[in-house]
């Protein structure tokens, strides 16, 4: 191996991508730390595949560099193939052929011999579960099960670099929850993980770092804590008992919190925004007293409070306040 | 295969094992990168495996030419030759070159739909002698080819098809026709990469195949033509391969045509090949 473990397992500068006058990917820079999940999250649209495909050697980047454990993705392209793997968007396994058979397949294009490919595709089949349909046809397997085999298919080569585009789209909760273990056992095991996701909540529940991509460019990178923070400290969720309070308790908020006031859908529903200042320990701590003190100065009132929840922001609002109205219709 | 999913569901659902995954993950010895050639018979194996789930598809190559042989025979015979035993003589090397060359165009099919499902991107993304999978492919058509070449033969002979040139005649000139085709189908596995859908490359080939085939020595003899058209019929390479066929068949070797097919076969390879080599690296 011709690299130390201090080595980025994935490190791009002003990567550029254009198709005929659209550029899909547009001046990337990204440094992907080894050993953990890395989220790319962005909208329908954002570069995310195209950005995934150049890195996964499928696509020559138009300008631009990109190194995979400091390799060239264009020069050493070759080499590059050794130690990654790609589970697309779409299926990348044989629908007209058994799941044996697509495995049996890869592993004798890896170099097993026959013998060695048939144990190893059993092996896998076990692990993820698809034992018990490793001889039928991929056309008859539910989108869950086709997913584990796309999986399956991609650590057939033990790689050190495993891309998964876009990996939960279209599966049940229960599938999408398996796809979340396997990832987190792959993880375990050492292999770095560039996971390209839609789903803010999967970014929040896998990745390790995340960067929010738009129109071909990072807008914004860091833990999902940072992230989060970036935006501020959390909204408070307020339901009243009595709906005719509501305007009252709607100016009592704006003045305490001083921020705009959503009204739910619920007549007796309201939200505020929590802006701390500071470091993000400071933050918490004053948010949970912003909100103590909107509490009591709504007591004062004679306004009377139901329910009260303070919570972080999700990402979902970190990415509104990132990308704009304009783009999260997109996203939607 | 008429199973459901619903059938294939496991009644207790699987939990990852983080173990068991971390096993199958586990640094083994890394086989050595399998030769070009190896990567080549196990794509040519994968053909092998769709035709055993889809054996539908090899109505193209049996169905279809039982179909042109009568219907051109009966069709043309009395009025061309006088009588259809006379003209299956003349028309059976034509009609089996006609319908192997018409099949060569699934060949980009092929290529088409497997882009088209993503699957070869997993494939061009392994460290692999890129040709193979296209190598290989055709490598299964073959097979194809020749079970076309031969239900033709079977249903010619039943007819009343008598090569003078023997049973050797007749495989050599098989040979020829699979060696012609092989090279001939980089032409479509070109337009299967760099083509919309599996519709276009369709009628695309149509479009060159129609009159390759029709405006060629495979139903009458280019000397009833007009001037003009004789001129085309020449240079046409199906013209030259139907002639060292039905010359080897008819046990009379024409070194000349035999020498102008292999060598158009050379360059097709050369020149397709390539060109579908740097569109499937630029892809």
């Amino acid at each position: 191996m011709t690299h130390d473990e201090s080595t980025p397992a994935i490190e791009t500068s002003g990567l550029v991508k254009t198709f005929g006058s659209t550029r899909a990917v547009d001046g990337l820079d990204l440094t992907v730390p080894a050993g953990s999940v890395y989220g790319v999250l962005g909208p329908n649209g954002a570069g995310k595949t195209t950005a995934v495909r150049m890195l996964a050697t499928l696509l020559r980047p138009d300008a631009g560099q990109a190194h995979v454990f400091g390799l060239d993705v264009v020069r050493q392209a070759d080499a590059v193939r050794g130690l990654v793997s790609l589970t697309g968007q779409y299926a990348s396994v044989d629908e007209d052929m058994t799941g044996a058979e697509n495995l049996v397949l890869l592993g004798r294009l890896l170099g097993y011999r026959k013998p060695a490919a048939r144990a190893r595709s059993a092996q896998l089949l076990e692990a993820f579960g698809l034992t018990d349909a490793a001889d039928r046809q991929v056309k008859n397997y539910s989108g869950g099960m086709r997913r584990r085999l796309d999986i399956a298919a991609s650590i057939l080569n033990t790689p050190r670099l495993l891309f998964l585009d876009e990996p939960t789209t279209g599966l049940d909760p229960r599938s999408r929850n398996q796809v979340w273990d396997i990832v987190r056992a792959v993880v375990a095991h050492g292999t770095t993980v560039l996971l390209t996701t839609q789903y803010l909540d999967e970014a929040d529940h896998l990745a390790a770092r995340i960067a929010v991509i738009d129109a071909g460019r990072v807008i914004a990178e860091g833990t999902p804590g940072e992230l989060k923070s970036s935006v501020g400290a959390g909204t408070v969720h307020l339901r009243l008992r009595d709906a005719g309070q509501r305007p009252e308790a709607e100016r009592v908020l704006a003045r305490v919190l001083n921020s705009p006031v959503q009204l739910g859908a619920d007549p007796v529903s309201l939200a505020a925004r929590v802006t701390g200042q500071g470091t993000e320990r400071e933050m918490d701590r004053g948010a949970a007293e912003q909100a103590a003190r909107a509490l009591s100065e709504l007591a004062a009132a004679g306004i009377v409070v139901d329910d009260f929840s303070l919570g972080q922001p999700s990402l979902d609002e970190v990415f509104l306040a990132l990308t704009g109205p304009a783009k999260s219709e997109a996203a939607a | 295969m008429s199973t459901t999913t619903e059938n294939l569901a496991p009644a207790v659902p699987y939990v990852p094992a983080a173990e068991s995954i971390g096993a199958v993950l586990a640094p083994g010895e890394r086989p050595p990168r399998p030769s070009a050639l190896s990567a080549s018979i196990t794509f040519g194996w994968r053909a092998m495996l769709k035709i055993k789930h889809v054996p539908e598809q090899l109505f193209d190559v049996t169905a279809f030419p039982i179909m042109m042989t009568l219907m051109f025979t009966y069709l043309f015979g009395g009025a061309l030759a006088g009588s259809t035993g006379a003209y299956l003589q003349y028309l059976l090397p034509g009609i089996m070159v006609m319908s192997v060359v018409m099949t060569t165009m699934y060949t980009g099919i092929a290529v088409n739909t497997d882009i088209a499902k993503g699957v070869f991107d997993r494939f061009r993304s392994l460290a692999i002698w890129r040709p193979a999978a296209l190598v290989g492919n055709l490598l299964g058509d073959l097979l194809r080819y020749i079970l076309a070449s031969t239900t033709i033969i079977i249903v010619g002979l039943i007819m009343g098809f008598r090569p003078a040139g023997g049973v050797l005649g007749v495989l050599a000139g098989v040979a020829l026709l699979v060696v012609f085709s092989f090279a001939f189908s980089w032409i479509w596995t070109m337009f299967g990469l760099f083509l919309r859908s599996e519709k276009s490359v369709m009628g695309v080939s149509m479009l060159f195949q129609f009159p390759l085939t029709f405006l060629s020595n495979v139903f009458v003899e280019p000397t009833t033509m007009p001037g003009w058209l004789q001129v085309f019929v020449d240079v046409n390479p199906i013209t030259h391969l139907v002639s060292g066929v039905r010359g080897l068949m008819a046990g009379t070797w024409d070194t000349g045509e035999l020498t102008w097919v292999l060598t158009s076969c050379i360059i097709m390879t050369a020149v397709f090949g390539t060109l579908t080599m740097r569109l499937y690296n630029r892809k």
